[in-house]
């Protein structure tokens, strides 16, 4: 655990003492960091710990409040963006479809800081796939050049996004979440082109929470928690002991026994196959039961959801109920039967924008229920605004009232507000996708107690990308890869253990 | 942080809030007192009714165009569905020699049923609502000529296989646009008012509404939220084709007789008054208080400066001075700070 200290002129980035708070809440308490040349240090943190605000004032999004950044030995501020890339400080972001241009081709893209800025007025199509290639050739770059930026996977848009970095001379690359989206061949594709740059003496800095990927690449590991940093681990590095640093406590996962439970099958999936070609699965889910299937962003996790609630159907198999059937045709035959989706991405799934009416607690919440709530069609809103003040009290919402607008409220809230909407109602069976999308540690805590605490006959299935929500919230964690589930190694002996199975199922050694 | 920000920011902002809430009702105001000032006639009842009823079927028709923006839709059919029931009506009458109520009744089953045509072909075959509405008002406009070769229709007219027309105007339907309750109000501004009152009863009240709205907030919310999405969008076109062959009814009443022209300025007018209706309030949204009102707005503008013996080409712009003040309105000094 002890480090030695490393050499200054070794020093590619450095940040000591830098604070950030947003209103009350305090992102970055003290923040130190450095990171050599030719190093990958693995920044980790659960949701909420300051890792994407501290990757947000490096990059130049957002500045600090306190605190210095040092970058080869100067210290430097960033006013933007475009001023931290100048000064050699390359981002890579989760989010792949920014790393470039639809409609231009990989060559184009590969060039485009220079087709935008210092290179010259004229271009040719020639000009740009020479230099294209060279810059590809940087990071031994396999793509045909003449592609579409748009039908490129997530995985070679994000080589695109690092290309373009080595190109413009970057001696601090920054991975936020790199392999979130890909599969384990792109992943190990990722590594060897990291470990050229790492060679080539360029500083990586990688937030990650996957401990998998980080065995595999990272020299060292720096965990953040409550906006400070509070270990630091040298290689080999003791992942089960980073990941109680990253959660705080020695948990022996969570409140729940992790027993079978016997209760009586509620709701089953037989045989049960989502795309054609994928191995055919089951699952029970007993009443009282909160389950959560992790996995990879597109091994099918949603895809199971969205077919339980009726959006799309099963190549071959079929659902039960109660013992009955179960074939839904759309939401509404779902929600007056009990079954409930919570959809990923509350704003594009559930929310109203502001200046709709409706688009207040009260209204969100009740939009699923006018039917029921008000039969002759004329609203009360007496009714709802019971319902919403209800809801803030139970669940905690942070808000002035009922009718707040969705936009004033943090992430937490909002979601704590969408999960009310399907508790203001009998379940029988609700699906959230992705629920802590955006929340923080606070209120997570709370959507979890009341996630579990409202489990009288109904049962829950969760999908989440994230190992340690699903240990936090679920009593049961099954694996989805490649559109067909497996089961994780049920007994929750330790915490860190238990997301050690899991994410060798994930990353495909069933065996252990 | 945005509670925060909200919190903070709301003593200094209500007073500005208050102002573009009420903007538009103390422009009218204002309006009002300078027209009566410049012109003590501009004041009297008769004046202000007359005004009234000339905006009565921009307000109907308006009125169907929010409910389709609320939706996330636009249809700009609204004035050629008028003018085609301004012809239909008259054909139905002059040649067909039916009566007021039999006309009345087909014309705007006639309108019930291009709005459903135009809701099929946006929700069911996919075009865009822009589009699909735009095509409708292409057709329209050229389908009311073919019966009549073109021709505008009078009682005693030659019709294309060289008979004359038998029938005539229904002395009945005429009371709708030409006659006045209690000899003060004309029943145009009657049906203004109860159109406005009932939609805004619908969209404002009812559950109904309440979905319309949230459709067209985010439809994919309303659709995993259980609304029959389609129905509704179906339901929106239907009620604005309906409300357009009303504003249609009226237009036929007041001049009598099938104009190929009439209706020509409506679309426009119409569209107009819902986006200045979106300042009204400070709602940023489509509303048919808001329709009505801007409606009202437009109408006193134009009627005093008609008075004041402004041109008649300025009317125009002076419409296109409104709405581009009533959109910055909205939408840019309105910007909510996030």
């Amino acid at each position: 655990m002890s480090l030695a200290s490393p050499s200054p002129a070794k020093i590619a980035v450095s940040v000591s003492g830098i604070e950030k708070a947003f209103g009350p809440t305090r992102a970055l308490a003290g923040a130190d960091l450095v990171v050599e040349a030719g190093e990958i240090v693995a920044l980790m943190g659960a949701n909420g710990a300051g890792k994407s605000t501290l990757v947000k004032i490096l990059s130049g999004s957002i500045s600090a409040d306190a605190g210095t950044i040092t970058l080869g030995g100067k210290t430097v501020s960033f006013a933007s963006p475009s001023e931290a890339q100048a000064a050699g400080i390359a981002t890579v972001h989760q989010a792949t479809d920014q790393a470039g241009a639809a409609g231009l081709t990989v060559a184009e893209n590969l060039t485009l800081n220079e087709l935008c800025g210092t290179g010259n007025f004229f271009v040719s199509g020639r000009s740009i796939r020479k230099r294209a290639q060279e810059i590809a050739a940087a990071i031994d770059l396999d793509l045909p050049l003449d592609r579409d930026f748009i039908d490129l996977r997530p995985a070679e848009r994000q080589l695109i996004a690092i290309a373009r970095a080595v190109a413009a001379k970057a001696s601090v690359l920054i991975l936020d979440e790199p392999t979130s989206s890909l599969s384990s061949t792109e992943a190990e594709r990722l590594f060897a082109v990291l470990r050229r740059l790492k060679a080539s003496g360029i500083a990586i800095l990688y937030i990650s929470h996957r401990t998998g990927d980080l065995a595999a690449i990272a020299d060292r590991a720096v965990v953040l928690r409550g906006g400070r940093v509070v270990a630091s681990f040298a290689r080999p590095i003791d992942f089960s002991a980073a990941v109680a640093a990253m959660i705080g406590r020695t948990l022996d996962a969570s409140a729940h026994d992790g027993k079978p439970s016997s209760a009586p099958i509620l709701a089953s999936v037989k045989r049960a196959v989502l795309v054609p070609g994928a191995r055919p699965f089951d699952l029970d889910l007993r009443s009282g039961e909160v389950v959560a299937i992790t996995g990879t962003l597109g091994s099918g996790k949603s895809r199971l959801l969205r077919a339980l609630f009726g959006l799309e159907t099963l190549v071959e198999g079929g659902f039960t109920i109660d013992g009955k059937p179960w074939l839904s045709t759309g939401p509404s035959y779902s929600i007056v039967r009990g079954v409930f989706m919570v959809a990923e991405d509350r704003w594009a799934s559930s929310l109203l924008p502001p200046e709709i009416p409706g688009a207040t607690i009260a209204g969100t919440i009740a939009l699923p229920h006018l039917p029921r709530w008000f039969p002759s069609g004329i609203l009360n809103t007496t009714r709802e605004r019971l319902a919403a003040t209800q809801a803030i009290s139970r669940l905690g919402i942070k808000a002035r009232g009922p009718d707040d607008t969705l936009d004033q409220l943090s992430g937490g809230n909002q979601q704590k507000v969408v999960l009310a909407r399907w508790q203001a109602a009998p379940c029988r069976l609700l699906l959230l996708d992705e629920p802590f999308q955006g929340v923080d540690v606070g209120a997570r805590a709370d959507l979890i107690a009341a996630i579990r605490g409202s489990q009288s006959g109904s049962a829950t299935l969760i999908a989440t990308s994230d190992t340690e929500e699903a240990l936090e919230v679920a009593d049961r964690i099954l694996v989805m890869r490649d559109h067909s589930l497996y089961e994780a190694d049920g007994s929750h002996g330790s915490l860190a253990a238990a997301i050690g199975s899991v994410e060798a199922a994930e990353t495909g050694n069933v065996t252990s | 942080m945005t509670e925060q920000t909200a919190t903070q920011a709301r003593p200094t902002s209500s007073l500005a809030e208050t102002a573009r809430r009420y903007a538009l009702f103390v422009l009218l105001a204002l309006m009002l007192v300078g027209f009566w000032i410049a012109q003590p006639a501009f004041i009297n009842s008769a004046n202000l009714f007359s005004i009234l009823q000339a905006v009565s079927v921009v307000a109907i028709l308006g009125v169907g165009v929010s409910i389709t923006m609320s939706a996330g839709g636009f249809d700009l059919s609204v004035g050629s569905v008028a003018a085609s029931s301004v012809m239909a009506a008259s054909y139905l009458m002059v040649v067909l020699q039916m009566n007021a109520i039999e006309t009345m009744l087909l014309v705007l089953a006639m309108g019930a049923l291009i709005g459903l045509a135009n809701g099929l072909l946006i929700v069911r075959v996919g075009v865009p609502d822009l589009l699909a509405t735009l095509a409708t008002m292409f057709l329209l406009a050229g389908l009311q000529l073919i019966p009549t070769g073109g021709r505008s229709i009078t009682a005693g007219m030659m019709l294309p296989d060289g008979t004359t027309a038998l029938g005539a105007y229904d002395p009945a339907f005429l009371i709708l646009g030409r006659a006045r309750l209690f000899n003060t109000i004309p029943y145009p501004v009657i049906v203004m008012a109860l159109v406005a009152v009932i939609a805004w009863f619908l969209m404002e009240r009812t559950r109904w509404g309440r979905v319309f709205y949230a459709i067209g907030g985010n439809e994919t919310a309303a659709h995993l939220a259980g609304a029959p999405t389609k129905a509704y969008r179906l339901w929106a076109y239907i009620l604005s084709g309906t409300l357009a062959s009303l504003g249609g009814l009226i237009v036929a009443s007041r001049v009598g007789r099938g104009d190929v022209s009439a209706g020509n300025s409506l679309l426009l007018d119409a569209v107009a008054a819902s986006l200045i209706g979106f300042a009204v309030l400070d709602k940023r949204r489509p509303h048919v208080l808001g329709t009505v009102l801007g409606a009202i707005f437009v109408g006193v503008l134009l009627n005093g400066l008609t008075m004041l013996n402004a041109p008649y080409y300025t009317q125009d712009f002076v419409k296109g001075v409104v709405l581009v003040g009533a959109l910055a309105l909205t939408f840019g000094l309105g910007k909510r700070k996030r």
